[in-house]
């Protein structure tokens, strides 16, 4: 085949130029700062807080379409009915819509005086401008991952199977329990998985419903853009490749995962 | 009247029961309602509170049609570029044999696992007034963070991978006996990519160029660190709805907002439609 050398090297030039090259002054700049400064600037009270609450905000959320992402993929795959194709073409809708445009829907929704938030407000349950607007806004983000997941292996899953289990006695929820869940386990957690990092590094949709109080429900990301707003360039570089360290090591996991499930799967 | 004794019907044992179904589609389609559609609604809802007119006019007013053109200026280079790198990737990787092809495709991956906070952050520590070339750009004369540039620069990177991922496990699967084919009888190189690669991979090329453009037009994180959020000159659409909402011009900011959701949607619609008409071509569809 041709163009080897043309394409290979364009390629190589624009993923330095463009991802490589700017990730290298991210890993560079905190070093300004010294060992002892970056320890610091990563293990601050503030940051520590913030790290927290990204990371269990996102893992809540996350499991969170775990479970319902698993029940909206069996019942778009399994079953018919009215409104199908509607529901399968929305479920993509946290991919399209801009997220800084559902941070200020979600935000009127669950303001006190919104559509739900005037709902919960009687029970005391207070969403927007707490932790649990973080929640909700990153499980609005991750939707989409455990559902487009799941799919196309439960779509692929031969029913024999199934039939096979019930003829051999096993009741519906044993079938379940013991043939189609392990098939689609790999998937399954790599959907969360997938839906856990975008959650973390998740900024647009966030940042409107948060509140953004300190040390109580300032994200990651928005602190990183504090420290640079302050002209704090080591210090929000020390955290974001803190954050970008985690990344790189759930990136692994997950490709691990895919490993998996292709195996599982030939 | 006499009555028919019960007959039992079949029910298929890889079937749930009736109850079962119901429930579980209704908990299927409450849980997309509550997240999915009821923002939407919200946000069209909110766009035409104080009437059609507020909301042509906080559309036609003069930042908001700034920014409505700057988010086109900055999608308009970024995703053709994208694209190109997408071909030549997937060109390079799919039709060669080559050492660390793996690794070279989990880098193009990166950037989707990385914060949008911080594919802004990395331009900025790189050309900013503080970072390692600003200096000596600024000598030159050059701006790129606070300007069109660094947007661009920003929305290339978050918007990176998309068409690379599409067309990539679409030409491996392809494989290149059609292009050897070709070359055999002749073809030059150029006239094999044109004639042969592109017609194959064309449903999927658009179908990446779809979802690229999309999250281009509507990236908020990475553009709002390198923009400056100056009104007019280096706002998008998102980042004007953020200066609105904050503002507490809520008609206009979701006004504004509308205008994307309905960008969203038309992506939605064409992105469904190519799934259904050319599923078989777009060997990435339902992977993300």
């Amino acid at each position: 085949m041709p163009g080897f050398g043309l394409t290979f090297g364009f390629t190589v030039f624009y993923l330095s130029a463009i991802v490589l090259i700017p990730l290298a002054a991210l890993l560079i700049r905190p070093w300004e700062l010294g060992v002892a400064g970056v320890i610091d600037a990563v293990s601050a009270p503030r940051v520590v807080a913030s790290l927290k609450l990204s990371f269990g905000a996102a893992a809540i959320a996350s499991a969170i379409n775990g479970v319902f992402g698993l029940i909206v993929a069996w019942v778009l795959v399994r079953y018919r009915f009215p409104g199908k194709r509607i529901v399968d073409a929305l479920v993509d809708l946290p991919f399209a819509l801009p997220t800084a445009v559902a941070g200020i829907a979600l935000t009127t929704l669950y303001a006190p005086n919104g559509w739900i938030g005037s709902a919960l407000a009687p029970f005391g349950i207070h969403v927007a401008f707490t932790p649990l607007g973080i929640v909700v806004a990153l499980t609005f983000i991750g939707l989409p991952f455990v559902v487009r997941s799941v799919q196309p292996v439960l779509d692929d899953l031969d029913r024999e199977y199934e039939e096979a289990a019930a003829t051999l006695g096993a009741t519906r929820g044993q079938a379940f329990r013991r043939v189609v869940f392990p098939t689609i386990l790999p998937a399954w957690l790599t959907g969360i998985a997938l839906a856990f990092a975008r959650a973390v590094g998740e900024y647009g949709s966030v940042i409107f419903i948060a509140g953004n109080m300190p040390f109580i429900s300032e994200i990651t990301p928005l602190l990183i853009v504090i420290k640079l707003e302050q002209f704090d360039y080591a210090g929000a570089a020390a955290v974001g490749a803190a954050m970008l360290a985690i990344s790189f090591a759930m990136l692994l996991a997950i490709n691990t995962l895919q490993a998996w499930a292709r195996a599982r799967s030939t | 009247m006499t009555a028919s004794p019960p007959r039992k019907e079949f029910h298929p044992p890889t079937r749930e029961s009736f109850a079962t179904r119901v429930v579980l589609v209704s908990v299927a389609v409450l849980y997309i309602s509550l997240f999915l559609f009821t923002p939407l609604i919200a946000v069209f809802t909110e766009g035409f509170r104080n009437g059609v007119d507020a909301f042509l006019n906080a559309i036609v007013e003069k930042d908001a049609l700034a920014a409505v053109k700057l988010t086109f200026i900055v999608a308009g280079i970024a995703v053709p570029l994208n694209s190109l790198f997408g071909l030549a990737a997937a060109w390079a990787i799919a039709k060669h044999d080559f050492k660390g092809k793996s690794l070279l495709i989990t880098l193009i991956d990166l950037p989707f696992s990385v914060s949008p906070v911080i594919s802004g952050l990395v331009y900025v520590l790189l050309f900013g007034a503080h970072g390692f070339l600003g200096p000596t750009l600024d000598a030159l004369g050059i701006k790129i963070i606070f300007t069109t540039a660094g947007l661009v620069l920003a929305t290339m990177f978050v918007t990176f991978p998309f068409v690379a991922r599409e067309l990539i496990p679409l030409m491996q699967e392809q494989g290149v006996s059609e292009e050897e084919a070709a070359i055999s009888l002749g073809a030059s190189g150029w006239q094999t990519f044109w004639n042969v690669t592109l017609p194959n991979v064309r449903w999927a090329l658009l179908y990446g160029v779809l979802l690229c453009n999309a999250r281009a037009m509507g990236e908020f994180g990475a553009v709002s660190v390198v923009s400056g959020h100056i009104r007019g000159l280096t706002n998008t659409m998102p980042l004007h709805v953020e200066i609105l909402y904050n503002e507490y011009n809520f008609a206009a900011a979701f006004a504004v907002a509308s205008l994307l959701a309905l960008l969203a949607l038309v992506t939605l619609v064409l992105k469904s439609a190519l799934e259904w008409h050319y599923g078989e071509e777009i060997a990435a569809s339902h992977r993300h």
